[in-house]
């Protein structure tokens, strides 16, 4: 789609009860147009059972000039990874 | 019912083929995989009515010697889909009138008696819906867009006007069908297609063209010139090479 048409960003649901995923993006002139166009590059395979489309003006991304101070502290902090508890067996989808 | 199956089938892939031309040359690359995607779903609807005229018919043919071993005048299509793609408008026009008259043919052979037919209906059904939703949506867009694609849309729509008749006009088989209970005859949708196409169209601000002579033919196996080429392109292989596989 020429460049006068607006990029929206793609989430799928792949299954119910799971969450939606940013699979890719597309242009497309309004939200109809989107979610059709979605459904015809995005789940052509049943990829999917539920469409988010969000314009990708509307996304704010960290600046990649700012991964020291925010990315960076949480490595040496391995104590806040759950991984120091005995799971019980029965436990599943931990 | 062998012609009656046919007629439904050629239909199917003789559009689906028109679509696919569009492969590779779409306006836009979301839209190529729309027509695409459209097109494998008329021509997956066409293999199921094939495969099921083949059966009937019982001399241990297949879907394939359908669509590939048979010549113009065996096709039993209606002319507006055999059609050249013309402009991006053009094909939104064929498509949207197939489409309007389509979506309401597959509802009503929901209800055919015959058990495989209405199965094939209502799986054919699901994905005719989606098209008719496309095409509409886009005569709308192009009708109701800037003055240029308003003109191309409003050509198109005036240019393919003579060839809707023919979609709502029985052929003899499809009386039979509907009085044997296993069809449908078009002149019983007649009133929720055309109130369909009146209300997309008066969304899409263009105007509803007269109508005048209508073309026919199609139906009987009496083709345009442009159905021979399509066949030339589609058939080439299992004609030079046949019982060819992958």
């Amino acid at each position: 789609m020429n460049s006068e048409f607006p990029l929206w960003e793609v989430f799928i649901r792949s299954h119910g009860g799971l969450n939606h995923k940013h699979v890719g993006s597309l242009h497309a002139a309004d939200a109809d147009m989107a979610l059709e166009n979605a459904r015809d590059v995005y789940t052509r395979r049943q990829e999917g059972v539920s469409i988010w489309v969000v314009p990708s003006e509307a996304i704010t991304a960290s600046d990649p000039e700012d991964s020291d101070p925010f990315f960076e502290p949480a490595k040496d902090k391995i104590y806040r990874h759950p991984t120091f508890y005995k799971v019980p067996d029965n436990v599943k989808h931990m | 019912m062998q012609e009656y199956l046919l007629h439904l089938a050629d239909n199917a892939l003789i559009l689906g083929h028109r679509l696919s031309e569009w492969c590779g040359h779409g306006p836009a690359l979301e839209i190529d995989m729309a027509m695409t995607n459209i097109s494998l779903d008329l021509i997956g609807q066409a293999r199921n009515l094939y495969a099921y005229a083949a059966e009937l018919e019982g001399q241990g043919k297949t879907e394939d010697d359908l669509a590939y071993l048979r010549d113009v005048n065996g096709f039993r299509n209606v002319l507006l889909v055999e059609q050249p793609n013309g402009d991006f408008a053009q094909t939104i026009a064929r498509s949207f009138f197939y489409d309007s008259y389509n979506y309401f043919y597959q509802k009503a052979l929901c209800e055919s008696h015959d058990k495989q037919l209405a199965a094939i209906a209502e799986k054919s059904l699901k994905e005719v819906a989606y098209h008719l939703r496309w095409s509409s949506e886009w005569a709308i867009r192009l009708g109701d867009g800037t003055e240029e694609s308003k003109q191309k849309m409003q050509a198109a729509i005036d240019d393919l006007w003579s060839f809707r008749g023919e979609l709502l006009t029985p052929a003899a088989y499809e009386i039979e069908a509907a009085k044997a209970g296993y069809g449908v005859n078009p002149l019983e949708i007649k009133e929720e297609v055309e109130k369909k196409l009146q209300e997309i169209l008066l969304e899409a601000t263009l105007d509803l063209p007269a109508d005048g002579w209508m073309h026919s033919g199609g139906k009987t196996g009496r083709h345009s010139e442009h159905l021979g080429f399509i066949l030339a392109e589609m058939q080439f292989l299992q004609r030079a090479y046949p019982d060819s596989t992958w």
